[in-house]
């Protein structure tokens, strides 16, 4: 029998690279979409903010440059907030704490949830029972309200909060990849390796991972956004990073009071955490959408063996 | 796409039975979108009145997508872009959506592939039934009484009963014979059928083709028989067109095409066909159809043609020939030739020391027992073939004993040790030498991972080779397995289905296997790769003195790969043999049943004339 030969064209190839990095491949496609454009301009931005912001800000954002709540002057661009201190200096400097603590939440609750997630859908029986009745149980506790309570047991510890704020998303996490993991450990290629005696935990990260990068991008990015909203949400009540040290929470908590005088002291952190939250969910969405193959372009119709053409 | 047309003139085929009911000339169907690619394109034949066309080819040959078109429906991403199909007159392609929407279900009716998801499952067979009458006001006077008619006409015993039915109460054929009746309900001009028994027993499959044959003929109506199944449309229709690739290359009356092909490639599926009644050598057509947008200038055929020569760079006209139209330059030389000489399967020896045993051997799921008693034994260096139809317990078998099925009392010994129920308990050793592959390529590869990942996973996990030694290995097997080095980096979906069957074949090989447990390997497959798979599975079979099982439905492929078979009907073993005493001399009335239910394409070649 002659061999069969059939030499990859440029096109497979680039996708063969395309795919060693799923992850990168779905970031790429969802930020040529419109969608995911939009999205991601905003969160650059406010990134953008947070990051270089310490750097360029003016004035310190604990010294008292001007009278309190003074609006806008060449002086203070955005005016000052209740104590005289320069709101654009502390705008500039009170994001990059918070994002940090978003994404660290974020990083811990998708790893906790999908760990969780994924054991209890591979393995079944009792751990799927045991992991999913404790998830059950954190999930009765209103996200907030879970943060509110260990903070207000162990005291405002940065920590802490990442610490509660993540494992509040862990069981949302557990849920989505539970049942992803459910359809895919059903699959022939997964028995295939059992068949070969081969570890649960090697199965589970080396077999199904790599088949939930999608649900874990769409989830993490989602998780990202309620992180965001939540860590601001306590930085507002008071918790979080004490004051004076800057944050858009606790900005808009400040200098609400003086809202009249200076109305920038609390629309300047809404409006970026707003575009952050609205950006981050776009860019999700986004990245939901291509790799749903709700976007899909005309071309893929051609690139796919399973879409199209064959009868199956 | 090819800048010159050269089809011939309206085909001129003499219509046996009556007048021209359907006529379609030039449908040409592309990519919507900037690329334009064509996807079925200068497709043109006639339909008489009573008569059956079979439309034949392999995945995305473009059938189904010509069927929906006479249905005036394109998929989506698709669009008829020129060519006319002419119902009676009436030119279906001009009508507007409304128009074509009122057309649909009266004049020309649709019989899904797979009944199970074309019926709703929420609904009684009635109200679905009557949904259809009630949607062509006028079409029928007396709706009640033409939905018993209808039930009667497509033989669906005790009308009454099974109107209040809901799908779920009815077997697979009986579902079938719903949507045949559903699609006959308001006596269509046109009826176009889709695969519709692919998903069935040849027993089921035999008494729906009847029932399809006799309404045609009875009513007069215009059929258009879609299949990969050559032999069912042998049977079936009294013309077919061959197509390839969006094209039909040979078209002519069924005697005469399939008892003398002329196109290589309906050589090419004639040979591939496997025969219950010979035991010959498998020869599949290698390569893949060239898809949408990639297909070549001159003859679509020709990348994979045996026959191509330089001539073959150019588009081949439709010429007519020998009672047929083919498109071919070679035709007139080809006409001539004998039909390709078929090399039997060299015999083996079957007295082997035995490998695996089963004896009575009780496998259930929960509380309800599948597998009755059930004893087999397979030899060293020994294919032995489990037969049997849907629901026969065979799949269940194979997985006790790969051990993907942990529930059975009986004994179950390899190499004369008991092997534990379920893979978790068996040892490392055993499982390497016990290698399973499964039905379904399209499932049993993993997406993220490369073929050189997947083939070199079980040899790092059983073996403790150099890097260099694997990849060594990997080469080696992969050429074993009919692919190239070129495959190794490659993701599974970049394959097709062929192409990930012998990677599945080549993941089970490379832990040298004792014991090949093959799960209807070919059945998710095109019948010229499922020729190139089985043909792949014998050699290597006897090149490295495998013990193998191979279960199947189809009792014509047991013939070229097996020394021995088992016949199951119900969980129970009903005949056991060599495969030629059992075939050519079943004792068992189910045997016998089967053998004679299963569509043969020699019937229908027998009674051809030489080439005129």
């Amino acid at each position: 029998m002659a061999d069969v030969v059939t030499v990859p064209d440029a096109q497979s190839l680039s996708r063969t690279r395309l795919q060693r990095h799923q992850w990168l491949h779905n970031l790429g496609r969802a930020a040529r979409t419109g969608r995911g454009a939009f999205g991601l301009s905003l969160m650059s931005f406010v990134v953008l903010v947070a990051v270089i912001g310490p750097l360029v800000a003016p004035y310190s954002s604990t010294d008292f440059v001007t009278l309190p709540f003074s609006q806008p002057s060449h002086a203070n661009l955005l005016g000052g907030d209740l104590l005289g201190r320069d709101v654009l200096s502390r705008v500039l400097e009170g994001g990059w704490e918070l994002l940090l603590m978003a994404l660290c939440a974020t990083a811990f609750g998708v790893i906790v949830g999908g760990i969780a997630g994924i054991s209890a859908a591979y393995l079944r029986g009792h751990a799927d029972g045991i992991i999913m009745r404790s998830v059950d149980v954190i999930l009765a506790f209103p996200q907030l309200v879970f943060a509110l309570l260990l903070v207000s047991i162990v005291g405002p510890k940065v920590w802490l909060i990442v610490l509660a704020v993540g494992v509040s998303h862990a069981p949302q996490v557990a849920r989505v990849l539970r049942a992803a993991t459910l359809d895919i450990s059903e699959r022939d290629f997964v028995k295939a390796i059992e068949l070969e005696g081969v570890s649960p935990a090697r199965v589970m990260a080396r077999e199904i991972l790599p088949n939930l990068v999608t649900p874990l991008m769409v989830e993490t990015g989602l998780r990202l956004t309620y992180s965001i909203v939540i860590m601001a949400g306590l930085n507002y009540l008071g918790f979080g990073i004490p004051p004076p040290a800057p944050g858009w929470g606790l900005m808009i908590y400040e200098n609400q009071i003086g809202l009249a005088s200076n109305l920038w002291g609390v629309v300047a952190p809404s409006v970026l955490i707003a575009l952050l939250t609205i950006g981050t969910n776009t860019f999700t969405d986004a990245i939901a959408r291509v790799s749903l193959g709700i976007e899909r372009r005309e071309e893929l119709t051609l690139l796919s063996p399973d879409l199209g053409l064959v009868n199956r | 796409m090819t800048g010159e047309q050269l089809t011939a003139p309206a085909p001129t085929l003499a219509s046996p039975t009556g007048p021209v009911r359907l006529s379609v000339r030039d449908l040409r169907i592309c990519l919507s979108g900037d690329l334009r690619a064509d996807v079925v394109d200068e497709v043109s034949f006639d339909v008489a009145a009573g008569e059956v066309l079979g439309l034949v080819g392999e995945s995305g040959s473009g059938k189904t997508t010509v069927a929906l078109a006479l249905l005036g429906h394109a998929r989506r991403g698709l669009s008829i872009l020129s060519g006319s199909i002419q119902l009676d007159g009436l030119d279906l392609l001009g009508l507007s959506p409304q128009e074509m929407r009122a057309v649909r279900g009266l004049k020309v009716a649709y019989v899904p592939q797979d009944p199970a998801s074309a019926l709703n499952p929420a609904l009684r067979i009635n109200t679905q039934l009557e949904e259809g009458l009630r949607a062509h006001p006028g079409a029928v006077n007396d709706i009640q009484g033409r939905m018993e008619e209808v039930l009667e006409e497509v033989r669906l015993s005790a009308g009454h009963g099974h109107l209040r039915r809901y799908p779920h109460q009815l077997s697979g054929g009986q579902q079938q014979r719903v949507t045949l009746a559903m699609a006959f309900a308001c006596r269509p001009s046109l009826i176009v059928l889709d695969e519709p028994t692919t998903g069935l027993d040849v027993t089921t499959q035999r008494h729906v083709l009847d029932t399809v044959r006799n309404l045609c003929s009875a009513y007069g109506v215009a059929a258009v028989y879609v299949s990969h199944d050559l032999a069912v449309v042998g049977g079936l229709a009294s013309t077919v067109a061959i197509m390839y690739a969006g094209r039909v290359v040979e078209i002519g009356e069924t005697e005469s095409v399939f008892g003398h092909p002329v196109h290589p490639y309906t050589r090419g599926l004639l040979a591939a066909i496997p025969s219950p009644e010979r035991s010959e050598l498998l020869r599949g057509i290698e390569g893949q159809p060239p898809r949408p947008g990639r297909r070549p200038k001159g003859c679509f055929f020709a990348p994979r043609c045996e026959m191509r020569q330089v001539g073959c760079a150019e588009p081949p006209p439709l010429i007519s020939l020998a009672s047929r139209q083919v498109r071919c330059w070679r035709a007139s030389e080809v006409v001539s030739w004998g039909a390709a000489a078929s090399e039997p399967i060299p015999t083996r020896d079957t007295t082997g020391a035995t490998i695996v045993e089963t004896s009575d051997l009780k496998v259930s799921y929960g509380r309800t027992e599948v597998l009755h008693d059930v004893s087999l034994k397979v030899p060293a260096d020994c294919c032995v073939a489990v037969v049997g139809e849907s629901g026969s317990g065979k799949t269940t078998l194979a997985r006790t004993i790969a051990g993907l099925h942990t529930n059975f009392t009986g004994s179950l010994t390899f190499h004369g040790e008991p092997l534990a129920a379920g893979m978790r308990r068996r040892p490392k050793e055993s499982l390497r030498r016990i290698q399973y592959i499964f039905q379904n390529p399209y499932t049993s590869l993993n997406p993220r991972k490369t073929i050189g990942q997947i083939i070199s996973q079980p040899l790092e996990h059983f073996f403790d080779y150099s890097r260099s030694e694997r990849e060594a290995r990997i080469a080696a097997v992969l050429r074993d397995a009919s692919l190239s080095d070129d495959f190794i980096p490659r993701y599974p979906d970049q394959l097709s289905g062929g192409e990930r069957q012998r990677v599945a074949i080549a993941r089970a090989l490379v832990v040298e296997p004792e014991l090949l447990v093959c799960d209807e390997v070919t059945s998710a497959l095109d019948v010229s790769v499922q020729a190139a798979i089985v043909e792949l599975l014998r050699r290597l079979q006897s090149e490295r003195h495998l013990a193998m099982i191979f279960i199947t439905h189809n009792l014509a492929l047991v013939r070229s790969i097996a020394q021995t078979v088992v016949v199951l009907a119900d969980g129970t073993v009903v005949e056991t043999g060599s495969v030629d005493e059992v075939l050519e001399h079943p004792q068992d009335p189910y045997t016998v049943r089967l053998m004679a239910d299963v569509p043969k394409l020699s019937v229908v070649t027998a009674s051809a004339g030489g080439p005129q």
